[in-house]
């Protein structure tokens, strides 16, 4: 059972470094059908690189990003141990494989293992969950885009409005560095730790898939709005497509704190999925 | 039409070029970032560079018998080689860098003087930018830099799309977009007060 869960683990993470998830591709296409001039041949660009990729099976992106796993999994899934060794196992495997660039490095020796393993990573979020199967997503995490988050710890009198302030004032800050059109998660509440956390997850749902409550969906449609009223483009050189979508998730929050993590993924918003029911069948899908 | 650009590159032809021009490069394109920089500045060229072409990126190689592949070659961050690229260009003369994100005023005013633009390739686009890549004419300072930060020398045939961000007119696509941007947040800003 290790074994299988191994190498469609390593499918999985070939599909995501090799295959961009439909929901970005069908972003991208809109916005370079309402771009011109420098923005336009970015996206040009940027879209055939992805057909490219896809084509040959080789990484859409040189970086191919920290390997980080979400799983949520049922309390009577049978396959817990198997599953918690494969995931480091898929990883070195895939590296050779795929292959991913070498991307851990030791922060005092600046060793890097090669394999992209390494001390707490990959990293994988537990959740559990009543039930008999496990889900894994997998979100491979650029360097340049990662390197743009924060974590803003508002007063609570700022409120909401206080939250777009903080959000559009940040994004104008990076300018083209994260490698826009990006898609950008906002964790609300929780403590500073949850709401960086939340920020990630929201990234694991589909482009441009609003939250199901009518608040939290309008707070999106509103960041979507002001950011791209802002102009950076694609790549910085100017343009009218900043964000492809802006996701949001929340947690309840201390009465005198009003933590906002603000997560920014590039362009090449890789994603894949790995559904393992208690019977043992496996199914991998690129995307959510 | 599509403009290409065949190395060596003359001075008056890229003096023609202005800020929001696409063009494309075929001939010699060599890689250097930071590493690199600092070593052909202290020791000098190890072939004439003036009039090729420059290319921020650690490309993703690997070895096919005798010869390399370039997997990947996707452009790094330019703003890291800004402490050294104006005596870089004063220095070596080569007519175009490839980068993403830009570069500062002091290799703004160095290009207008050389003669020399910044073109911004498409940051992520490793796949397409491979695909270019029509084969490796040499590898310098290998053992000593890696494979990331070596000298790479590249034959390319259409390499790009690549915007004109920075002319040897002393315009910046960067400087005006960020202008434009502090421009738009103030009104975001006003607006969302009122609100």
């Amino acid at each position: 059972m290790r074994e299988r869960i191994v190498s469609e683990l390593v499918e999985a993470l070939r599909r995501a470094a090799t295959v961009l998830p439909a929901d970005v591709v069908g972003a991208l296409e809109r916005a370079r059908d309402r771009e011109e001039g420098p923005a336009r041949v970015q996206l040009e660009a940027i879209l055939e690189n992805v057909a490219l990729a896809r084509e040959k099976g080789v990484p859409i992106c040189q970086d191919t990003g920290t390997q980080t796993f979400f799983v949520r999994v049922g309390t009577r899934f049978p396959f817990l141990e198997e599953l918690r060794a494969a995931i480091p196992e898929a990883v070195r495997r895939a590296t050779e494989d795929v292959p991913l660039r070498p991307n851990t490095v030791h922060p005092f020796t600046k060793v890097n293992p090669g394999d992209n393993t390494g001390r707490f990573v990959p990293h994988v979020t537990w959740e559990i969950v009543p039930g008999g199967s496990a889900e894994v997503h997998l979100l491979p995490k650029g360097g340049g885009s990662e390197n743009c988050c924060k974590l803003v710890m508002l007063t609570p009198a700022a409120g909401i409005p206080g939250v777009v302030e903080a959000v559009v004032e940040h994004i104008a800050d990076c300018r083209g560095l994260p490698c826009p059109p990006t898609v950008v998660g906002v964790g609300l509440g929780g403590g500073a730790d949850l709401s960086l956390k939340l920020g990630k997850v929201a990234l694991l749902r589909p482009v441009g898939e609003r939250h199901p409550e009518p608040e939290v969906a309008a707070l999106e449609t509103e960041l979507e709005e002001a950011i791209n009223a802002l102009g950076i483009g694609p790549m910085g050189l100017g343009g009218r497509t900043t964000v492809l979508a802006v996701h949001v998730e929340y947690a309840h929050r201390h009465p005198a704190s009003f933590p906002v993590g603000i997560v920014v993924q590039c362009w090449a918003d890789r994603r894949a999925h790995v559904r393992i029911s208690s019977e043992g069948e496996i199914t991998v899908a690129g995307g959510a | 039409m599509e403009r290409v650009f065949e190395t060596p590159i003359a001075e008056e032809r890229v003096r023609e070029l202005e800020t929001g021009d696409v063009i494309y490069v075929s001939g010699m394109l060599f890689t250097a970032r930071d590493e690199a920089h600092r070593v052909l500045l202290e020791r000098g060229a190890p072939f004439p560079l003036e009039g090729l072409v420059l290319f921020h990126c650690g490309p993703v190689v690997r070895k096919r018998g005798e010869a390399w592949e370039v997997v990947a070659a996707g452009p790094t961050t330019s703003m890291r080689m800004e402490s050294l690229e104006p005596e870089f260009l004063r220095a070596f003369r080569p007519r175009v860098i490839i980068g993403k994100g830009g570069m500062g005023e002091r290799t703004l005013k160095a290009l207008a003087e050389v003669g020399a633009v910044y073109c911004h390739f498409t940051g992520g686009a490793g796949a397409l930018a491979a695909q270019r890549i029509k084969g490796v004419r040499g590898v310098h300072y290998l053992e000593e830099l890696g494979i990331p930060e070596a000298i790479w020398v590249f034959e390319v045939e259409r390499f790009g799309p690549l915007v004109v961000a920075m002319d040897s007119h002393g315009r910046s696509l960067y400087a005006e977009v960020g202008a434009v941007v502090q421009d738009n947040l103030r009104k975001i800003r006003a607006r969302t007060k009122e609100g």
